[in-house]
C-alpha cells in the first residue's frame, strides 16, 4: 500500500475503534489486534504485543499503543494520523454529551444514570484488570511479579512509577521466561 | 453552599492534564484522580467518579473523554482542546521515543525478559486501581452485584462490549431509578 493508502487505512481503522471503545482503551486491544494484524496486516502478532507492552511502560492513556503503532506502520504522519483519529471522534461525542449531563445536574433522572452507570464503570475496569492478568501472566516469573507488586500498590505510598521499574530491573537482570 | 470547587483557565487545564499525561505511568486513571480532586480541587470525589462513569459509558479513552469533558465544563472547546492536547503530547513523544529505542535493542535477551515482568507490574496496578475505584460500593449490594455481573459479562463471557454495554447500563440504571429512595441513604 502506498504511504497516502496507509495513513488513511490508520484513520479509518482508529477513528473507528475511537467510536467502538465503549469502556476506555483497553476495551479495544482485541479488535484493534484483529485490524492492525489480520486484516491489514501491517504488523506480526508478536510485534503487536510488544509495542503493547512497551506502551504500558510510557506514561499517559493506555491508549498511547495507538500513537506507537502509528508510528511503526507509516513513522511521525502515522503516528499524527493514528493518535488524532483514536481522539476525535470520541472527543466530539463527549463535547455533545457532557453539556447535557452538567445542565441537568440536579435532574432525578440523570442521578439515576450516574448511580448506575458507577457499578457497570466498576465491572468494566474489573474486566479490564483481568484482561491484563490474563495477557501477562504467562510463567511463574510474571505470576510472582504480580502478586508481589499487587500489595505493594494497595498498602504501600510508594509512587506506582518506583514499583514499576523495580520489576523491571529485575527482569533485566535475573528475569526468566 | 461553600465554594468547594476552583475553576481553572485555558492554560490551568493544559498545564494540569499535561503533568497527568507525562507522569501517568500503567494508566493516567489514578494521576488525573490525584491532580482533579486531591491536588487542585477542580471536583469532589463523587463528582469525579461521576464524571468517570459518563466517560467510560461514552466510546473512547476514559481519561481523553474526561479532560475533554472537563476542559469544556469550564472553559468550553477552547479548554477541551486544551486539556486533550495537555493530555497527549508529552506521552506521544514519549512512546515514541521510547519506540526509537526499543527498534535497536528489542532481541536483547534482558530487554525481553524486562518487558515481561514490567508489563506484569503493571496488570497488578490496574488491579490495584479498580479495587480503589470499587471502594464507594462496599456496602451496597445492589451496586456490587451489578459490577460481579458485568464483570462476567464482558472478562468470563467476552460479550462484544457494543452489545453488553446497552443491556448491562440500560438494566443498572432502570434499577437506580427504581429503587432511588434507598440510593439516597
Amino acid at each position: 500500500m502506498s504511504p497516502p493508502g496507509v495513513l488513511l487505512g490508520l484513520a479509518l481503522v482508529f477513528g473507528q475503534l475511537s467510536l467502538l471503545a465503549f469502556g476506555g482503551g483497553n476495551s479495544i486491544i482485541p479488535e484493534m489486534h484483529r485490524l492492525v494484524v489480520d486484516v491489514h496486516g501491517w504488523l506480526g502478532g508478536r510485534e503487536f504485543v510488544a509495542l503493547y507492552a512497551l506502551a504500558q511502560a510510557a506514561p499517559g492513556p493506555n491508549l498511547m499503543v495507538v500513537s506507537l503503532i502509528g508510528w511503526q506502520v507509516a513513522g511521525l504522519a502515522g503516528a499524527v494520523v493514528a493518535t488524532v483519529a483514536v481522539s476525535l471522534p470520541s472527543s466530539v461525542l463527549v463535547l455533545l454529551v457532557s453539556g447535557v449531563w452538567y445542565r441537568f445536574r440536579d435532574a432525578p433522572w440523570r442521578k439515576a444514570i450516574q448511580a448506575g452507570l458507577m457499578p457497570v464503570t466498576v465491572g468494566l475496569i474489573m474486566a479490564g484488570a483481568s484482561v491484563f492478568i490474563r495477557e501477562t501472566a504467562t510463567n511463574w516469573a510474571t505470576i510472582a511479579v504480580i502478586a508481589v507488586t499487587l500489595p505493594a500498590f494497595l498498602f504501600t505510598k510508594w509512587h506506582p512509577l518506583v514499583i514499576l521499574g523495580a520489576a523491571a530491573a529485575l527482569g533485566a537482570v535475573g528475569g526468566s521466561g | 453552599m461553600s465554594e468547594t470547587e476552583k475553576r481553572p483557565s485555558v492554560a490551568d487545564l493544559f498545564v494540569g492534564f499535561f503533568v497527568v499525561g507525562v507522569m501517568g505511568f500503567g494508566g493516567v486513571l489514578a494521576s488525573s484522580r490525584r491532580m482533579v480532586v486531591e491536588q487542585r480541587g477542580w471536583l469532589t470525589a463523587t463528582e469525579f467518579t461521576g464524571l468517570l462513569g459518563l466517560c467510560q459509558f461514552l466510546p473512547g479513552g476514559n481519561i481523553m473523554n474526561l479532560s475533554v469533558a472537563l476542559g469544556a465544563r469550564f472553559r468550553g472547546i477552547p479548554g477541551a482542546v486544551a486539556a486533550l492536547v495537555g493530555l497527549m503530547s508529552g506521552p506521544v513523544a514519549i512512546v515514541i521515543g521510547l519506540g526509537v529505542i526499543y527498534d535497536q535493542y528489542k532481541d536483547v535477551p534482558a530487554v525481553v525478559t524486562a518487558f515481561a515482568y514490567l508489563s506484569a507490574a503493571a496488570a497488578a496496578f490496574m488491579v490495584a486501581t479498580a479495587l480503589r475505584i470499587a471502594a464507594p460500593l462496599w456496602g451496597k449490594l445492589l451496586g456490587i452485584g451489578v459490577a460481579v455481573v458485568t464483570f462476567i459479562v464482558i472478562a468470563v463471557l467476552g460479550w462484544p462490549l457494543v452489545l453488553a454495554l446497552p443491556v448491562l447500563a440500560l438494566i443498572s440504571v432502570a434499577l437506580a431509578w427504581i429503587l432511588r429512595p434507598e440510593e439516597r441513604a
